[in-house]
């Protein structure tokens, strides 16, 4: 609760500090406020959890772990913005107060208890969003972007709301834990209102994830959008929107599964599918990533349709891994774009030679994105699929599997352009604060890749 | 010295340190140094070892408490010959490499690849032996891939995504057998102490089977290796043919059939008529290259092809023979990959219409050539007599038939084999052959030993069999033969 309230003053303190043009301040003030409402989350970790603000939202230890991860990864892409929205504009304090304001919303989405929290939060995280992904305002594509998410957000968003009411209509309630009551109590005689309203919250929520079909924004937003921007979109926006989608069918709809999770199952296979597919054709590295996520965002779907009561912390596991790899792939993307000017993987092309520090950090994250044992992202795969296959879903599994070996051919060709293309190319530029955030996401996942018991055993 | 934990992270460490030293003076040393002292290490395990007490040195310590997943290593009569393998070849291989001038990088690849093998050998956890066969993975792809011949990108990536997919069937088998265990971890004795119906062992068996049969390989999965072989550093192929497919065999052994019993009785006669056609096919090719790397990565494609036969067949002859000749065919491919390196080196091409009478300006090439081959082929006195021996008594009782075209691996091999010493070392000299500078003593050590080995072997076989005698007879009363 305090971290909501800090975020929010935070916001608007740094929102002043522009106003006053102390932009030197801007980046220290940010992150200090980030790291207290962190620590004021972690102070809640041990206390029993109750539902505050008349039941809106429940800092459990799920609420806490996810927020937390946003938060740090917030951290993260704060530290890689030093000099970096200098070069689009002066006015510089309001990226930093609309990316905390939209980590805001990504705690609330984290946390609700109440289905017009859930909403609320979707939009203060998403309202921020549109505005970042078109804030370059002379480049078409980025104007592209915004404008895109904003039309498909706002009908996505009316999926959701009409779900929402639908659900109201039928439960009397918009409270999690009165609508579970509700299913509980009425095995038999649950009104096919509710049914269409739980099908419709899927179609806004698998929106805000990205996952296909309803992923047609996610490639053109992430290829417009500054590569800062696309890396907050693509880690803290799709763990947050993947935290509350779990969080709603883990608390509200779990008796209803044989309902709704063939079609959860549909959605991840096509997800999948197109995701990976789309991903192999690619030329731009940056659009290679932004498909590729689509596929990631099929794996976390795993965790939903397998949901039990290990999903939180399989979601929870490869939200982290998958975060750390991708702060690693665009953050390096920034910095080889900076040299060579554009997003392909002719960028990357003789790497290795130049930057050797750069390239192993960025061949990690491939190989974490790839799945190979001993990176965290291997360990998220292998607890997803633990716990697919232990409700007898193996033909997921399988076709889960013939993905992973697709995938391996995109990831790979970044790390065949670094080590085995050599070309005569500058140095890349490498400043500290990119070292440090990179050094700190490579060693972060290979030590849950080796040693995943800490964060699997939080929630 | 009995901790097999130290054992496998020493060449990881020696990687580590090496991964810093730039030239490639002190980088071949030092890399020599730990190889010598990772063999060093493994003697105390041979004559402390029982043959007859079951698993020993056996370590473990919990990994992942929430999956049951514990770091569990241990070893037994299969696994020890295959430990004592990779860790005399790891030296040889590291001298083989010493006139290519690699600086620190390529060694600690090298003994990094040796802790991930070991792993494999020695995983008693399903997850461990899972990420120890990744672990593999990775080096041997950046060996390849970074000091290979020509089209090795494209070569490198089809070899990775081939037997990824592979391993990751594998890990769809081992969650699903974790699923399925009462005490819900992934040691190798729950899987044992499975009883599962017909149906779901026959998937397993698949999902296992192509996993091992891509790794060895088996036809017809063994598109792979030709190119692979032939466009990797002399080191990657001697890595890949001496010690990694041992892999996929000693998984055939250790993690397939004694898992899922029903599924071996009723598709393992599949997998010896697989090894018994690839055999024939793959010597028939071998016949037919005029590349010398080229044809011997076919030759290991049918020596590989009898062994797994030999294994499926399952009697107490046959896996013997199999158990042996692991050893055997590792070592003597390792001559053959060096025989390679040697002479193309010299002469600039792997072609052999290209060569011819070198025997007379190398003499001393010329006897560990020929002995070399004797052992590929199998004549009496060298190593591999006596596992091809051994194998043919054991598929001999499963079916006549098979064992005659098993058998016909000695005749064709002799073909190939002698064609090639004919084609390189005899006949009349031609412009290049004439200046075949001396051999070095790096290689004269390789050649040396290797040579030595095989009629050693050959001779006096008994303390190898001994090792694995009792493991193998247990697991040949635990699991039936396959009948005909």
């Amino acid at each position: 609760m305090g971290a909501i309230i800090t975020l929010s003053i935070l916001a608007i303190l740094v929102l002043y500090l522009g106003l006053f043009k102390a932009n030197k301040s801007l980046l220290p003030v940010s992150l200090a406020g980030l790291l207290g409402s962190g620590v004021l989350l972690l102070l809640d970790w041990n206390k029993a959890a109750e539902p505050l603000y008349s039941g809106m939202v429940l800092f459990d230890r799920y609420a806490i772990a996810f927020s937390v991860l946003c938060i740090l990864i917030t951290v993260l892409v704060l530290m890689l913005s030093k000099d970096y929205f200098d070069r689009i504009s002066t006015n510089v304090a309001e990226y930093f107060a609309l990316i905390i304001f939209s980590l805001t919303g990504a705690v609330l989405v984290t946390s609700f208890h109440n289905m017009a929290m859930l909403f609320i939060g979707i939009e203060i995280m998403s309202v921020a969003l549109y505005i970042l992904a078109g804030i370059r305002k002379k480049d078409f594509g980025s104007n592209e972007a915004a404008l895109k998410y904003f039309l498909m957000g706002a009908f996505s968003t009316g999926f959701l709301l009409f779900g929402i009411t639908l659900l109201y209509g039928a439960s009397g309630s918009f409270d999690l834990a009165e609508i579970r009551q509700f299913v509980v109590d009425n095995p038999t005689g649950i009104p096919a209102m509710f049914y269409v309203g739980v099908l419709l919250l899927i179609v806004g929520m698998a929106f805000k994830v990205g996952a296909a079909p309803f992923h047609f924004w996610t490639p053109d937003v992430y290829d417009g959008a500054p590569i800062l921007i696309t890396i907050f979109m693509s880690t803290v926006v799709k763990a947050a929107a993947f935290a509350g989608f779990l969080r709603l069918f883990l608390y509200s709809f779990e008796p209803l599964q044989d309902f709704w999770v063939p079609v959860i199952l549909i959605i991840t296979i096509i997800t999948l599918f197109v995701g990976n597919i789309t991903a192999l054709v690619q030329h731009s590295f940056k659009r290679m990533l932004a498909y590729s996520s689509i596929s990631h965002a099929g794996y976390l779907l795993f965790g939903i349709v397998a949901i039990g009561s290990t999903s939180s912390g399989s979601v929870l596991l490869y939200a982290t891994a998958y975060s750390l790899a991708t702060v690693i792939a665009f953050g390096s993307l920034i910095l080889v774009k900076r040299t060579t000017g554009s997003d392909d993987y002719e960028s990357f092309n003789g790497l290795a030679k130049k930057n050797p520090r750069l390239a192993l950090i960025i061949t990690i994250s491939m190989l974490s994105l790839a799945g190979i044992p001993l990176t965290a992202g291997f360990v998220g795969k292998f607890i997803l699929f633990a716990g697919v296959l232990a409700d007898y879903q193996v033909l997921l599994v399988v076709l889960a599997v013939i993905n992973a070996a697709i995938a391996i051919y995109y990831y790979f060709r970044v790390i065949v352009a670094m080590y085995f293309k050599p070309t005569e190319r500058e140095v890349v530029a490498y400043p500290i604060n990119y070292q440090v955030v990179f050094v700190l996401a490579a060693i972060l996942t290979l030590l849950i890749g080796v040693y995943p018991g800490l964060i699997i055993s939080l929630i | 010295m009995d901790n097999l934990l130290i054992l496998l992270l020493f060449p990881l460490v020696g990687a580590l340190v090496l991964a810093f030293v730039k030239q490639s003076g002190p980088a071949k040393r030092l890399a020599l140094l730990f190889s010598v002292i990772a063999f060093g290490l493994t003697i105390p395990f041979w004559s402390q070892f029982n043959p007859g007490a079951g698993m020993q040195f056996e370590q473990q310590f919990a990994w992942i408490p929430a999956l049951g997943i514990d770091f569990h290593i241990g070893i037994d009569g299969i696994s020890l010959p295959l430990v004592l393998l990779t860790n005399v070849l790891v030296p040889l291989i590291v001298l083989s490499s010493f006139s290519a001038e690699h600086k620190g990088g390529f060694y600690a690849l090298v003994l990094a690849m040796q802790t991930g093998l070991l792993l494999v050998f020695t995983a008693l956890d399903a997850f461990t032996f899972y990420v120890g066969w990744e672990v593999a993975l990775i080096p041997i792809y950046f060996i390849c891939a970074l000091w290979g011949g020509e089209d090795r990108i494209r070569v490198n990536i089809k070899f990775f995504i081939y037997t990824f997919f592979g391993s990751l069937l594998m890990l769809i088998a081992i969650i699903y057998l974790y699923v399925q265990t009462p005490s819900g971890d992934f040691a190798l004795a729950s899987f044992y102490n499975l009883s599962l119906d017909n149906a779901t062992q026959r998937w397993i068996f698949w999902a296992f089977f192509i996993a091992f049969a891509i790794k060895m390989p088996l036809f017809p999965f063994h598109t792979w290796q030709p190119d692979t072989y032939t466009t990797a550093p002399t080191a990657g192929t001697m890595l890949l043919a001496g010690i990694m497919l041992k892999m996929g065999i000693y998984g055939l052994i250790r993690w397939l059939i004694p898992v899922v019993p029903e599924g071996f009785a009723a598709y393992g006669w599949l997998a010896v008529l697989l090894g018994t056609i690839g055999v024939v096919y793959a010597s028939l090719i071998a016949f037919r290259q005029n590349d010398f790397k080229r044809l011997i990565a076919y030759s290991s494609i049918a020596h590989v092809g009898l062994i797994a036969a030999a294994v499926f067949v399952w009697n107490v002859q046959s896996l013997q023979g199999a158990m042996i000749q692991m050893v055997n065919h590792g070592i003597s491919v390792v001559g053959l990959f060096m025989l390679v390196d040697i002479i193309s080196r010299r002469l600039g091409t792997r072609d052999m219409g290209k060569m011819g009478g070198i025997a007379k300006v190398a003499p001393a090439l010329a006897i560990y050539f020929l002995i070399i081959v004797m052992g590929a082929i199998g004549l009496p006195i060298t190593n591999g007599f006596v596992g091809e021996f051994l194998m043919l008594i054991g598929i001999y009782q499963y079916s006549i038939w098979y064992a005659a075209f098993g058998g016909l691996t000695i005749i064709l091999g002799a073909v190939y084999m002698l064609r090639a010493y004919q084609k390189i070392m005899l006949g009349p000299l031609n412009e290049q052959t004439a200046t075949f500078k001396a051999l070095e003593w790096h290689e004269t050590v390789v050649l040396c030993v290797v040579s030595g080995l095989i009629i050693i072997i050959g001779v006096y076989p008994q303390p190898l069999l001994n090792i694995s005698e009792a493991a193998v007879t247990d697991l040949v009363q635990q699991i039936g033969s396959l009948t005909r």
